[in-house]
């Protein structure tokens, strides 16, 4: 699939009006209703329906500066087979790497339809000129990555050059052409409050975004259920006004399966089932697929796994 | 079919041993009708018999009245304020210790959803009775002088919507306050009063101080009125409230306080958090199946953002979730009784007369029990039936508004009182509304919140007095 | 053997053995340790000191706590404040309430450790612990309700919504009362935590060890690790560190020595410490709101009302 380039908005001070001009969100009710939706009991066919589709779901990540081909190999081969013991378990939707081991990933998950996502833009603190952050990205997409995960400059963000957030994601999109989705990383964690998530995730979509998601997995918090509730408007109500679908990647602290399920259960009941699917929801994640393939077994023989059963990459 | 279908979760019922029959609970013991009168329960959900319960005749509310009297007298009124409070933390515990039983019991003779009696309405009930319990040793301090006294016997009916949590609200500071208690619980749902009377058994709490007499409203008639109780406490229609009130306006040596009907306005500006305001407007009206006297269900909303607060609310609505009470996934549970469900009906279809628009998702309705769809009026005004007269269901009129002082205007244009919403990003326009809305409680940017500390009652016609804080202790002294 | 002095034997529940004796069965003794961050470690000087009972005999030996171990103890109590004063109030009470159910349990223990530390006689001790028990449980109940007593909508003229809200201060230093061994120490502790603020108590010098098994009530309740410290050691030694530490908001002089207490009160005026000046107290009386009032500040909110 591709996405069309952004189109402009128009001068910095419309953009920042019209992000201003969003309806505020309340922190109290957000929470309370992910709260509510947090409690929904997913059981038996539900949950095994859940289950798999969260597996199908995940971006298997790592992203350290100790990451090694071995450990990159490593990663593929999990991805490829989740299960070692039930070759019925899904694969991954895509493997997520630093860009200069790209080409290896890109290598071991050739013919299999993974994807090859590379973090790109001087992930995860995004402190540098735009010439090397878009220097990053190109280097990405040449070494094979088809989706580039960005990260969004969060200093211009928090003193308001809106305008210079856009541009760069802009520019970033444009590298992408038709070879890479983007995702855009908005590090939530860092911006805080959910009124900011909420601008945040229309700026992105403005400029170009193919996905918006929650972190970089490196500042804590992460992923939570009430940003991911926000972000979820904010595409689900995106597509009504400008008539494009933009998909959602929580990433960061989701480490049990019944915290999966909580975000499809999220889904669900916000954006809708359109986005229930690997090409418009995805988790960033590494240990939370184990536990989902435990859940999975247990599922299947009546007893309670271990974590011998599983492989650790 | 849905992509994401939610299989059956349901809470099973065997933990709420229900009995074949219950008996009135009188000084501490349970005991059959004099007459041997006696009614059914049952569930709404399915129309299956829960269980059979003593009818009380005015004998019977007479014993307990005297049980209530002796247990003041002797007991009640000369115990250390301290240990009067004891009992409270212990039934409490209590409460918190049996909480799964008791929210699977009121879903059953309720109807409602086993989500609300397990996460809102039992952890309040507990939270009232632990709240009142410190207050029993610290009347001084209450702000009505250094040694206010309790009023005596107190005689309390209350109605089906909240079964337990109305007992707390009414036992909780009549015992903190000193006073010795005659309730008597709605008669669809009689079961979770009839448990907790085996819960002051469990906290030995000392016979005559709690009675139960369970019947319908000739039992309600004879409590009310009874010579020998000191005050009399009403939570119910506006219609039976003016009943009471008239009948106790001749009795002097009578405290009352009402807690009566609703049509409260949910008011929603421009610049509300739209996501949070449509939540508000579902819970106002679709929580509790509309069965909450401070129901939102004048939806005000501000007619310059009136298209996309109508499509939010429509398209969130679809995803409400109607069926069996014990699933843990539903929503919207069962209207409480074939009564109810016809009042519902017939006030349904007056608007649809009256020329309003009416909606409802699509929804699957149970072949057996009394169920009712959410439902939506629009181009709603303030003189249709349907904005004025309390419906007591799941069902929401929506009408428009241009200034502040318009919408202050319509929302305070009906004889009730009890609670207004209000829903702006803008903290000086909350506050300005807040002054002038008659309303006994004002949720802004919120709905339905209540807790014990907090000040519970209505102007007007919604009734007198308040329940819950420092302000609810003032119904049970003699101050 | 010999060498051992008589007030050094025995322990609490024993007496000193004849020549040739041994009990049947021997007693496993307790340790009776310092309370700090939810753990209870040794004095970080490796003193103890010699708890005696009424007659002059050995119960046990008690960390002497030092300068350090009071630091450490401030520490913890900042680091537990934020959770515990952002913690509703029902939750407060809970726990609180809590602690009153493990006191109740465990009266039988309280009583003797009472009637050791105090000497009294068994039915003045029951009635001593069930007063300490039933004073927990008064305070546990004011938990959410001081707000409402303390707390108002002022009235000011003008188109403002004004409001005032009691907040817990921070940091509380406590000298327990000497004779009071528990009664006294769970007065003067309790209306500073059921308010939203934590505690470093110093317990009463001669009998300490009721506070410290009243520290394993609460390690084993869920109120939060370093909410409530309990220190044991000399108050001359203690008392001057917790009342200069600038990290400490306020402090109870209730057990401090006559001797000390000018010099403590104008050390705790370098930060403006909110300070309990000691008096003569009878813990068996109804408390009043003096100590909770000590530890709770006011603010004020103003915001206009307008469309």
């Amino acid at each position: 699939m591709s996405a069309p380039v952004a189109a402009p908005v128009g001068t910095g001070s419309s953009l920042r009006e019209f992000l201003h001009g969003l309806p505020g969100v309340d922190q109290v009710g957000a929470e309370a209703r992910a709260a509510m939706l947090a409690s929904r009991s997913i059981k038996t066919t539900a949950k095994q329906w859940a289950l798999d589709m969260a597996i199908s779901m995940i971006d298997l990540t790592t992203l350290e500066g100790q990451d090694t081909p071995g450990k990159v190999r490593a990663l593929c081969a999990k991805a490829r087979r989740p299960d070692p013991a039930d070759p019925t378990a899904p694969q991954v939707a895509a493997v997520c790497v630093y860009p200069d081991l790209a080409h290896l990933a890109a290598a071991e998950v050739k013919g299999t339809g993974i994807h090859v996502a590379s973090v790109a833009t001087a992930f995860p603190s995004g402190r540098t000129s735009l010439p090397v952050k878009l220097a990053d990205a190109e280097f990405a997409i040449e070494a094979g990555a088809d989706e580039v995960d960005m990260v969004i400059d969060r200093g211009a963000f928090l003193a308001g050059n809106y305008q210079l957030v856009y541009d760069e994601i802009a520019a970033v999109r444009q590298v992408c052409g038709e070879k890479a989705h983007l995702k855009v990383i908005l590090e939530t964690g860092e911006l805080v409050t959910l009124d900011n998530v909420r601008r945040a995730s229309w700026l992105a979509m403005l400029a170009g975004a193919d996905f918006i998601k929650t972190s970089t997995g490196k500042v804590s918090p992460a992923a939570t259920l009430p940003v991911t509730l926000v972000m979820l408007e904010a595409v689900r109500d995106f597509r009504v006004t400008h008539g494009r679908q933009v998909g959602v990647k929580p990433a960061g602290g989701i480490r049990t399966a019944k915290d999966a399920v909580r975000y499809l259960v999220l889904v669900n009941e916000t954006a809708g089932e359109d986005w229930l699917d690997p090409d418009w929801f995805r988790f960033g994640a590494s240990s939370l697929l184990n536990d989902l393939l435990m859940q999975r077994t247990k599922l299947a023989t009546g007893r309670y796994s271990g974590p011998d059963y599983f492989t650790l990459d | 079919m849905p992509k994401f279908e939610y299989a059956p979760a349901p809470e099973s019922r065997a933990i709420a041993q229900i009995r074949e029959s219950y008996g009135l609970f009188i000084n501490g013991e349970f005991t059959p009708s004099k007459d041997g009168g006696a009614f059914k329960t049952i569930s709404p959900a399915t129309e299956e018999v829960l269980a059979e319960v003593a009818e009380a005749s005015p004998a019977d509310v007479d014993r307990a009245v005297a049980a209530a009297r002796q247990a003041y007298d002797n007991i009640w009124s000369k115990m250390a304020a301290q240990e009067r409070g004891k009992y409270l933390f212990r039934i409490a515990r209590i409460i918190q210790e049996r909480s799964r039983e008791l929210a699977v019991l009121e879903s059953l003779d309720n109807g409602k959803p086993i989500r609300e009696s397990r996460d809102v309405d039992i952890p309040l009930v507990a939270a009232h009775f632990f709240y009142h319990a410190g207050w029993a040793d610290k009347l001084e301090y209450a702000g009505y002088g250094p040694a206010p006294r309790p009023l005596g016997v107190a005689g309390q009916v209350i109605p089906w919507n909240f079964p337990l949590l109305m007992l707390a609200w009414k036992i909780a500071p009549a015992l903190a306050c000193g006073n010795t208690v005659v309730l008597k619980p709605a008669e669809t749902t009689p079961l979770t009063a009839l448990t907790f009377a085996g819960i002051c058994q469990q906290a030995d709490l000392p016979p005559g101080v709690v009675n139960i007499v369970t019947g319908a409203g000739e039992t309600g008639r004879a409590l009310v009125s009874h010579p020998g109780i000191n005050k009399v406490a009403f939570t119910g229609s506006t219609e039976v409230g003016k009943e009471i009130a008239r009948a106790c306006a001749t009795d002097p040596r009578k405290k009352l306080t009402l807690e009566l009907g609703g049509k409260a306005a949910n008011i929603v500006f421009e610049d509300a958090p739209v996501d949070q305001a449509v939540e508000g407007i579902v819970n106002g009206i679709f929580f509790n199946q509309g069965h909450v006297c401070c129901a939102g269900s004048r939806l005000l909303v501000q007619e310059s953002v009136y298209d996309e607060v109508l499509a939010s609310l429509r398209r969130r609505l679809t995803t409400l979730r109607l069926g069996d009470p014990l699933d843990k996934n539903t929503d919207v549970g069962a209207i409480n009784s074939a009564a109810q469900l016809a009042k519902i009906r017939e006030l349904s279809e007056i608007g649809e007369a009256e020329g309003a628009q009416r909606w409802s998702p699509p929804c699957e309705l149970p072949v057996k029990g009394f169920w009712f769809p959410p439902t939506v009026f629009t181009g709603v005004s303030q003189a249709h039936r349907i904005a004025r007269e309390e419906i007591f269901g799941p069902v929401l009129s929506v009408l428009t508004f241009r200034t502040p002082a318009e919408a202050v205007e319509k929302a305070n244009n009906t004889p009730f009182g009890l609670s207004a919403g209000v829903w702006t990003d803008k903290g000086s326009r909350i506050l300005w509304m807040a002054s002038r809305l008659r309303a006994g409680v004002v949720w802004a940017n919120t709905f339905n919140k209540f807790d014990p500390t907090s000040p519970f009652g209505g102007y007007k016609e919604s009734g007198y007095g308040r329940e819950g804080g420092r302000h609810g202790l003032e119904a049970y002294l003699d101050v | 053997m010999s060498d051992i002095p008589d007030s050094d034997r025995g322990g609490l529940g024993g007496s000193s053995p004849r020549a040739n004796t041994a009990p049947a069965r021997l007693a496993v003794r307790k340790t009776y340790k310092l309370y700090i961050g939810g753990a209870f470690p040794r004095s970080e000087s490796g003193r103890s000191y010699v708890v005696t009972d009424h007659k002059g005999g050995f119960l046990a030996n008690a960390a002497l706590a030092s300068r350090k171990d009071a630091r450490d103890a401030v520490v913890a109590a900042r680091k537990a404040f934020a959770g515990w004063s952002a913690a509703t109030p029902y939750n407060r009470g809970q726990v609180l309430y809590r602690v009153a159910e493990l006191l109740e349990g465990r009266r039988a223990q309280f009583i003797a450790e009472v009637r050791a530390a105090e000497g009294l006689g068994a039915r003045q001790a029951e009635a001593v612990v069930d007063a300490a028990i039933d004073r927990w449980v008064w305070y546990a109940g004011w938990a959410d309700k001081i707000a409402q007593v303390r707390g108002a909508a002022n009235p000011v003229a003008g188109p403002f919504f004004n409001f005032s809200l009691p907040e817990p201060t921070g940091v509380v230093a406590v000298l327990a009362p000497e004779a009071s061994s528990l009664l006294g120490f769970v007065s003067v502790v309790a209306p500073a935590v059921v308010t939203g603020n934590t505690v470093v108590a110093l317990a009463s010098e001669r009998g300490p060890l009721p506070a410290v098994s009243l520290s394993e009530v609460l390690a084993t309740s869920d109120v939060p690790g370093g909410v409530i410290n309990v220190l044991t050691g000399r108050a001359a030694e203690v008392a001057p560190w917790l009342a200069s530490h600038m990290d400490v908001n306020a402090i109870d002089l209730t057990g401090a020595p006559d001797e000390l207490a000018d010099d403590l009160a104008v050390a705790a005026a370098e930060n403006l410490k909110r300070v309990l000046r000691p008096r003569a107290e009878d813990w068996t009386q109804p408390p009043g709101l003096k100590r909770m009032l000590t530890y709770l500040e006011t603010k004020t909110v103003w915001h206009p009302a307008g469309t």
